[in-house]
């Protein structure tokens, strides 16, 4: 953060002692990691999401804290037109900004703040598309550029957006981080000024907290914001301590120096479910880590050798082995947390015995393959290696003879992306706005084939039934197709489903209402530190 | 002295354009670009990475690439973070002072009780403090950073003793102006009851750990160099002449054994000063350590080559300042040519 802010926050609170300190309440969370900035539009790591759109922004919907339910946020209402093209949003009066040494608002959140925080990332002619080197990658991942016909102001209160065609998940979009809603007025009076990039680097929001003050790799200072229309939150005073190692984060909680931390290692769970000072919180993730094989080579197009190989693969042994616990077997290709997931389905059960007489029923004999495994460690896969060595004896054990690589993650990312790909892929994905379109069209749609879908499968049967889900406004009817979906998933086996890791969040005893995020973000409004 | 300095900044131009270009094409060698890295498991597409490398600049042919950084640097600008967007040169200079107090303290503290411990065994030279010495230095030495930092912070900052901070530069519910960057001078500056304190404290385990191995290889260069010294015929003159034994190893010898172990301790300084990454992600050490690192990771090229360059022209100033020290500690060394 640059001087400028440091200075202003000095004013703020630079005659807080430690003693005021003590008596103000302070959470202080042990960050893994410094954010990128802090406009969540131009940036897609949750750690940035954390220090930003979670404390200092609001969306028109929001999730409500601890699921992937929708909830009203600066959108009171909102209304659905019956050929799903246009939705009107009903916005909540009486809104105030935050006030900075930079900015003092002169008026509530209005209709204008939407437009132009949408405006910035759709528009590449808009005065602020470049600024701070925009590229906008959620809102261009999610599609919205094709899907965005336009954005009108209807009046002060109310806004439409036209869509090109219909998309059920649209309001699950809104309430991802990229579609915080940003002041107009504040960014008119820094481009007036002549340095629009203070909008991205000294946050003015309606949240919960304002921030204080930024040292890059070292503290991140907010304050609860006293007039924020949910009401001010519990604690005074919010402190991201940024601590990038998991160890240290450990015995930073251990001696108090910090109430809540994420990404426990693995290892210390067990001391932590013993420490009688910790409350060790948690939750199944949002995600799922599969092995894709390549639906267009033979053998791997044919559904009974994929099932075959699915069967021959002990996950029981995988969770052990390279989830310690943390992790639950996978059966369907979105996790138990997201609605619409089918209870019903049947996974290919462990049994080397039926995979070998598959395989020979299908002529597959002496078959010789690649595993591919991850350089890099993610929830939904702790320990590629490890897990591709699990498989790879699982498979020797059927007589499949396969042959571990791997690559730079980059290049990993390119490579598994190929048509002509040899082998299965170990990869998985973690969810962004709670929507199972967000994994089925997404991982397996025929658009994907060659990019996201690294299982380069297009089957016709599910790729109607995910089409159909997604111009579908009922919730019920959407939920009854994507569990049909899943069955038809199970039907074809272009994945073996691996695991949907357990999120840990150790947090001291005397820390109140806190709740875990599905998305593994980080909400602290709410949250209590017990006198 | 003066053509000496003149002569060696001259030098430095060349080898400052070779790190340059180094630096430029070593972080293009590195498998996967920054829009792939980026995108992550999520994706992009093909036309959109094309139009974001148009965006970013490597649609360049690479020559072309560097010469517009040639030019950019000349001009005083390293370009900016492609994760961040801020300027390389801000983000560099927010992070050095933290590794620069870090590294002095720490090369402080290897010196204080390398040089008498490396003397002192050589004097003993064979006794059991020699032994245990060399013992300690080879432990030192050998110990992997990140163990060794973990077992200080088990011991030393945890319950029951909870002696030091576990990691950080002070106590966050401090909370001061920091014109300098330099914490232990800063928290004096600001006035606040116990800052110092704290600071000095947040200090030890880090610069301990960071001490370790320029400790051990002080301790042992001096003695090697203070055994060569100590069989010269001056020494042998000097005590049949009656001189004081400390007369002898402190003014005579020591002078004369300095000179390698100042080659050590600069190298050593260069080394600390291009940011100890474990050290900082272990006690969450706001310095350019782990910032490189991170930024290799993400391949953001313009914060890899700005620090490259910079950690490159802050170790050749130190090496010019070493060589100048030689001078001032041996006067037989005189820097006319």
């Amino acid at each position: 953060m640059n001087k400028t802010l440091t200075t202003t926050a000095l004013g703020l609170v630079m005659a807080m002692s430690v003693s005021l300190a003590a008596e103000a309440k302070t959470l202080v969370f042990c960050s893994e990691g410094s954010p990128e900035g802090f406009n969540p539009s131009l940036y897609t790591a949750g750690t940035t999401f954390d220090a930003s759109s979670r404390q200092i922004f609001n969306k028109l919907v929001e999730f409500t804290i601890g699921t992937t339910n929708i909830e009203p946020g600066l959108a009171e209402s909102w209304d659905v037109s019956d050929d799903g093209l246009e939705y009107t949003f009903h916005l909540r009066q009486g809104v105030k900004w935050q006030t900075t040494d930079n900015f003092t608002p002169s008026r509530e959140f209005n209709a204008d703040d939407v437009v132009y925080s949408f405006a910035r990332q759709w528009d590449k002619n808009h005065p602020y598309h470049g600024v701070s080197g925009g590229s906008y990658e959620y809102f261009n991942g999610m599609s919205m550029p094709d899907l965005i016909k336009d954005i009108v102001k209807v009046d002060d209160y109310t806004v439409k957006f036209l869509l090109n065609r219909p998309e059920a998940p649209m309001i699950a979009n809104l309430a991802m981080d990229f579609a915080s809603i940003l002041s107009a007025e504040y960014a008119d009076k820094m481009m007036e000024a002549g340095t629009p990039e203070k909008v991205d680097l000294e946050p003015v929001g309606t949240g919960p907290f304002q921030l204080v003050a930024y040292q890059k790799d070292a503290v991140i200072r907010y304050k609860a914001f006293p007039d924020y229309w949910r009401g001010k939150a519990a604690i005074d005073n919010l402190i991201f301590a940024i601590t990038p190692d998991a160890s240290v984060r450990y015995q930073k909680l251990k001696a108090n120096e910090c109430h809540v931390m994420p990404y426990p290692n693995p290892a210390d769970i067990e001391a932590m479910e013993a420490d009688p000072d910790i409350n060790l919180m948690q939750k199944e993730g949002l995600n799922v880590g599969y092995l894709a094989y390549n639906a267009l080579k033979p053998p791997f197009d044919n559904p009974a050798v994929r099932k075959a190989l699915n069967m021959a693969i002990n996950k029981q042994a995988i969770i052990d082995g390279v989830f310690q616990g943390a992790g639950k077997i996978a059966k369907n290709p979105i996790p138990p947390t997201i609605w619409s997931y089918n209870e019903t389905t049947v996974d290919d059960t462990y049994n080397p015995d039926n995979a070998k007489a598959l395989l020979a029923e299908a002529g597959v004999t002496n078959l010789k393959t690649k595993i591919w495994a991850m350089p890099v460690q993610r929830p939904y896969n702790p320990n590629a290696r490890r897990m591709a060595e699990l498989i790879q004896a699982d498979w020797a054990a059927v007589g499949v003879e396969a042959e571990i690589v791997s690559y730079e993650w980059g290049e990993y990312l390119e490579r598994s992306k190929s048509k002509d790909r040899d082998g299965a892929v170990l990869l998985g994905w973690t969810g962004d706005n709670g929507d199972p379109d967000n994994f089925l069209a997404v991982l397996l749609g025929c658009d994907a084939v060659g990019g996201a879908n690294r299982a380069q499968w297009c089957y016709q049967p599910f790729e109607d039934l995910i089409q159909q889900a997604k111009v579908v406004s009922d919730h019920d009817k959407r939920a009854e197709l994507y569990k049909q979906a899943q069955v038809v998933f199970k039907e074809q086996a272009p994945w073996a489903t691996i695991a949907h890791s357990v999120v840990f969040e150790p947090l001291r005893k005397e820390v109140k209402n806190y709740k875990i995020d599905p998305f593994g973000g980080h909400v602290f409004y709410g949250v209590d530190i017990a006198e | 002295m003066f053509r000496f300095f003149v002569t060696k900044l001259g030098q430095l131009i060349p080898t400052f354009l070779g790190i340059t270009l180094l630096a430029f094409a070593f972080i293009r060698l590195l498998p996967g670009d920054p829009v792939t890295l980026l995108a992550g498991e999520r994706g992009v597409t093909p036309e959109r990475h094309a139009e974001l490398m148009v965006l970013l600049g490597f649609d360049k042919p690479i020559w072309q690439q560097y010469l517009n950084y040639i030019g950019q640097v000349l001009q005083g600008d390293l370009g900016n973070s492609l994760v961040t967007r801020q300027p390389v040169l801000q983000e560099f200079f927010t992070l050095f002072p933290a590794t620069l107090e870090l590294s002095l303290c720490a090369m402080l503290l290897a010196t204080i009780l390398g040089l008498p411990a490396g003397v002192i065994a050589a004097v003993k030279r064979g006794s059991w403090f020699d032994h245990t010495l060399m013992g300690v230095a080879l432990t030192g030495y050998s110990m992997p950073i990140f163990w060794w930092a973990l077992i200080l912070i088990i011991l030393f900052s945890t319950p029951p003793l909870a002696w030091t901070p576990v990691s950080g530069r002070i106590d966050i519910l401090y909370y001061f102006n920091q014109p300098t960057g330099f914490m232990l001078i800063d928290s004096l500056l600001s006035g606040e009851k116990g800052a110092f304190r704290s600071a000095l404290s947040h200090l030890i385990l880090p610069a301990i750990v960071l001490g370790t191995i320029p400790l051990a290889v002080i301790a042992r260069q001096t003695r090697s160099a203070m055994l060569e010294v100590l069989g010269e015929d001056y020494v042998r003159t000097a005590r049949a002449k009656g001189l004081a034994p400390w007369r002898i190893v402190g003014l005579h010898a020591l002078r004369n054994a300095l000179i390698p172990v100042i080659t050590v301790i600069g190298l050593s300084v260069g080394v600390l000063l291009g940011g100890a990454i474990l050290t900082e992600t272990i006690f969450a050490w706001p310095g350019i350590g782990k910032w490189m690192l991170d930024s290799i990771a993400r391949r953001d090229y313009p914060s890899v080559q700005g620090g490259l360059l910079l950690i490159a022209g802050i170790v050749m100033v130190v090496n010019i300042a070493v060589e100048l020290l030689y001078g001032l500690i041996n006067p037989r060394i005189r820097h006319r040519r």
